[in-house]
């Protein structure tokens, strides 16, 4: 029996499988995707969120400007990109300034630094590009931008590296009481545990309960988004954001950090837990929504639209802990908007609760720090001849639109929780996530993949099983053309 | 490391324009290309067809590359493989040159991070393909959405299928040559759906791909969905009205494992913007002159990175011409005059190429190309010079996806006077006399 069994290896099951891995504990996490970052943690706006928006005096508050605080010294402890760029929370009608107060108070009371509230032509003066139509804004200097694929996966590999076992491809299909803990059953046999964690995403509520009666309900909530080539990317500086109002609750405009350009979400409630299609309905209400809160925003620009689900709990609350009847069962359910965030915040709580209950004494020798992939695009020059003196594969480059080199994809294969698939070298690398959308680089890619890992280009996959890039083997009549 | 001309890009384009070069004289030159040979996209073009125009006789892409690359090798020009530029800057020229020198950044496993000073650079990167992001198709992501060009290299390059039934959105050239290949190798095309209401590809592409193989083509269609979460496993065409918008109700599902998108071409040009050069919004290309100079002094565009080519025969005339005026520059020529006129591209003109004429150094004859934004029957191309129309030419068919031109001559332009600007124009045939 192993002491702890964390379901799902988004950002917040990485985030409390790397905290608890600072105890002498057996940890595995169990995830059915290929690989960790693959649900909610891939789709999403990538906000280090200040927090004014959570109720003061609720966790999520707390945990928000916790989250917020940390996020920074922990960017580079982990080696993952992020950067404090600011936020500004637009207000287009005079009526609504009292809604505007009302959540720079909320965030005075929730303890974020710096808020200011700024007259439409004092946002203009930041950010030149905001529409005539903002009459005020409240500006939160302490908000950021975080790569959501570099924070998931630097506390992953973290994790790893600190003894944690990362089971991927493994989906839990039930969850049972014992006498003492647990038993999960998988499409890969039997886990036995004394604790279970919960961060199923929007699946948490069917393993939720599986073992407790006080039930919940989780609401996929779909949110689509385009993104635009790093041309565009310089439009804004800040986050942008829209004060909801009568006309729903607004969509964001921000610079990602590494220098596109997002806009989204939409919000609407699906039934179906696996649709994270984009719709022909939702890009264009993403893109009639930004456009008011910018001049003319660059939609011809855009290199690429997705959506993700939301877990979004029926109360709006995270639930965090043990339901009172499932002693030892550990829930991070529910975990929305902030919730990448918070997961660092989540992380330290939750592990706490578990080391507290498993009554676990701290490792002596965890590894605290952790580097990541050097990354030729933003490495300076003396860097980047560095990097290429110790390894010429680093001057070889595969993806052109965002300078990814040989050296940095072997590097993604052959680290901790190394990349098996495509999209595996893309969320570490971002080899084929510039403008030509992989279509130079992929051939290449699924070559180098196939090539270190041992495999023909054939068994290589975009992502889960089933997603193989080529359907056959050979085909048979290349040599001799037409 | 010195040079005085550098060709960044070793496909039709740079070799063509790097063997002019070297025969007017160019002695210090060199090649960079980013892929492990040269040839560019020919490469992967293995059907025929190219080469009518240049050699009199029918090429695949590899032939006619090996032409060019045959005479690289026997004036002895040098080359640098699998090396990528990485920036591409202007600095002040070295003792004698008043001109600015050009800093090109690479990148290579054999030398590391070098910069070249060159006194004269020509512009020769390609083009990419327009991808489904750029495109906003709506539905999941999964795999078995390629461009044309990346099937077409894994096909033709790795000997791989990368699917077994087949939808192809757009009618671009690479994607009915690829409709034809996918057939031959076995697998099924479905359909190959147009948004607009004409194809954007040669006209015998469309008999010899698609008519000559059963395959339909549907005409102002596009794809409004993509299912199959994994896998593609089938995209749903609707019916677009005038405004390209989808027709509610026309919704149709097809069954496939494979969506290609031959959608477009955008010419590569981020080295050209991080260098500051002015663009043609219409053709994403640099705007150039008669003698295929950029706005600054000494770099030149040829071949796809200009403007996208129908004929890889006319990209290697354009491009010797830009390896010709490039050595002029070298040599102390080619200097700027104040006698520029433009080249106005009005009604159904999209854009010319050159945007510009310089009296002083035209040539006695000048070729204009350009496409069209619409198809014309039995429509006139007219040349005006000023207001004053000097030539109206009579088409049966102009097309989109064909490129056209008209040649101007020296003598004329000479004669015209204080000439303002040159406007070139379709007429329809309502107004034709």
């Amino acid at each position: 029996m192993t002491d702890v069994i964390v379901i799902g290896a988004g950002v917040t099951g990485c985030a409390i499988a790397r905290e608890l891995s600072r105890f002498e504990l057996r940890v595995q996490v169990l995830e059915r995707a290929s690989d960790v970052c693959e649900g909610t943690s891939k789709a999403n706006s990538g906000i280090a969120h200040a927090g004014f928006d959570a109720v003061p005096g609720s966790r999520k508050a707390q945990l928000n400007v916790e989250g917020s605080r940390i996020m920074e010294s922990l960017s580079r402890e982990l080696d993952f990109p992020y950067r404090r760029n600011g936020s500004l929370v637009l207000c287009f009608r005079e009526e609504d300034r009292p809604a505007l107060q009302k959540l720079y108070e909320q965030g005075i009371q929730n303890g974020v630094e710096g808020l200011q509230i700024l007259e439409g032509e004092q946002v203009r003066q930041l950010e030149p590009n905001v529409s005539g139509q903002a009459v005020a804004a409240l500006y939160a200097p302490s908000g950021g931008i975080v790569c959501p694929f570099g924070l998931t996966i630097a506390l992953a590999e973290n994790a790893a590296e600190n003894g944690v076992e990362f089971h991927l491809n493994t989906e839990v299909q039930n969850v049972e009481k014992l006498g003492e803990g647990y038993r999960l059953t998988t499409n890969r046999g039997i886990f036995e545990t004394k604790v279970v964690v919960n961060a199923a995403g929007v699946y948490a509520d069917r393993f939720h309960n599986m073992v407790s009666g006080e039930k919940i309900r989780i609401i996929p909530r779909k949110g689509e988004y385009c993104l635009m080539d790093k041309k565009a990317g310089g439009y804004v500086s800040r986050t942008l954001f829209q004060l909801p109002t009568i006309y729903g609750k607004g969509v964001l405009v921000t610079p990602t950090v590494h220098g596109n350009l997002l806009a989204g979400p939409t919000a609407v409630d699906v039934e179906d837990a696996e649709a994270v299609n984009t719709t022909k309905e939702g890009l264009e209400d993403v893109l009639k929504r930004a456009a008011l809160s910018v001049r003319a925003l660059p939609s011809r620009q855009v290199i690429t639209s997705f959506a993700g689900l939301r877990a979004h709990e029926e109360n709006g609350d995270f639930i965090l802990g043990q339901p009172k009847d499932a002693p030892g069962f550990f829930d991070a359910a529910g975990i929305e908007s902030p919730g990448l965030t918070c997961a660092p915040a989540i992380g330290r709580y939750l592990a706490g609760e578990v080391q507290m209950y498993l009554s676990a004494e701290k490792k002596a020798d965890f590894k605290a720090v952790r580097k990541g992939i050097p990354c030729m695009e933003t490495a300076s020059e003396e860097q980047r001849r560095r990097l290429i003196a110790e390894n010429p594969l680093y001057a070889n480059v595969v993806c052109r639109c965002e300078l990814v080199t040989e050296g940095e994809i072997v590097d993604a294969i052959h680290r901790p929780l190394g990349a098996t698939t495509l999209d595996g070298i893309k969320r570490r690398t971002r080899a084929g996530m510039g403008r030509c959308q992989a279509g130079f680089c992929s051939p290449r890619t699924v070559e180098i993949l196939a090539r270190e890992l041992g495999k023909d280009i054939s068994e290589i996959c975009k992502n889960d099983p089933g997603s193989e890039f080529l359907v056959s083997q050979e085909s048979e009549n290349t040599a001799g053309g037409i | 490391m010195k040079k005085d001309l550098v060709i960044i890009g070793g496909g039709p384009a740079g070799l063509a324009a790097a063997i002019a070069a070297k025969e007017e004289g160019v002695e210090d030159l060199l090649i960079l290309e980013r892929d492990a040979r040269l040839g560019g996209i020919l490469n992967q073009c293995i059907h025929n067809g190219f080469g009518l125009h240049t050699f009199r006789e029918e090429l695949t892409g590899p032939e006619y590359a090996e032409r060019y690359i045959e005479k690289v090798r026997e004036l002895e020009i040098p080359c640098r493989l699998n090396t990528m530029v990485v920036d591409l800057a202007e600095g002040p020229g070295e003792e004698g040159e008043d001109r600015p020198v050009k800093l090109i950044t690479v990148m290579n496993r054999e030398d590391g991070l070098v910069t070249i000073r060159a006194r004269a650079v020509v512009l020769a990167m390609g083009c990419r393909e327009r991808s489904r992001g750029a495109l906003n198709i709506p539905g999941y992501r999964p795999a078995g959405i390629y461009s044309a060009g990346t099937a077409q290299r894994y096909v033709n390059m790795e000997g791989r299928m990368p699917g077994s039934e087949v939808v192809i959105l757009g009618s671009g050239d690479i994607g009915l040559i690829m409709a034809r290949r996918m057939t031959l190798e076995g697998a099924k095309v479905k359909l190959v759906a147009e948004l607009m209401p004409y194809s954007g590809g040669l006209k015998r592409n469309i008999v010899q791909c698609l008519d000559d193989f059963g395959i339909p083509l549907k005409l102002q269609t596009t794809v409004v969905d993509i299912k199959g979460k994994e896998r593609v496993e089938a995209v749903t065409v609707a019916q677009v009205d005038e405004n390209s918008r989808p027709i509610p109700g026309t919704e149709e599902e097809i069954p496939c494992d494979t969506l290609l998108l031959s959608c477009g071409l955008i010419p590569e040009n981020e080295l050209s913007d991080g260098l500051g050069v002015a663009m043609n919004p219409v053709t994403n290309g640099p705007l150039v002159d008669e003698s295929l100079e950029t706005d600054k002094g000494g770099v030149f565009a040829c071949g796809n990175v200009l403007h996208v080519h129908d004929l890889v025969d006319y990209v290697s005339e354009e491009a010797a011409q830009a390896g010709r005026k490039a050595a002029a520059y070298l040599g102390g020529g080619l200097k700027r005059s104040g006698r520029r006129i433009p080249i106005r591209a009005v009604k159904g003109v999209r854009y010319t190429v050159p945007a510009f004429i310089d009296l002083d150094r035209m040539e006695e004859k000048q070729v204009v190309r350009f496409r069209v934004g619409n198809v014309y029957r039995d429509a006139a191309l007219t040349v005006a010079f000023d207001g004053n129309v000097v030539s109206r030419r009579k088409k049966r068919v102009m097309a989109p996806g064909e490129m056209e031109q008209v040649v101007l001559k020296r003598e004329d332009l000479e004669r015209a006077g204080n000439l303002g600007e040159i406007i070139l124009s379709i007429e329809e045939q309502q107004n034709l006399s």
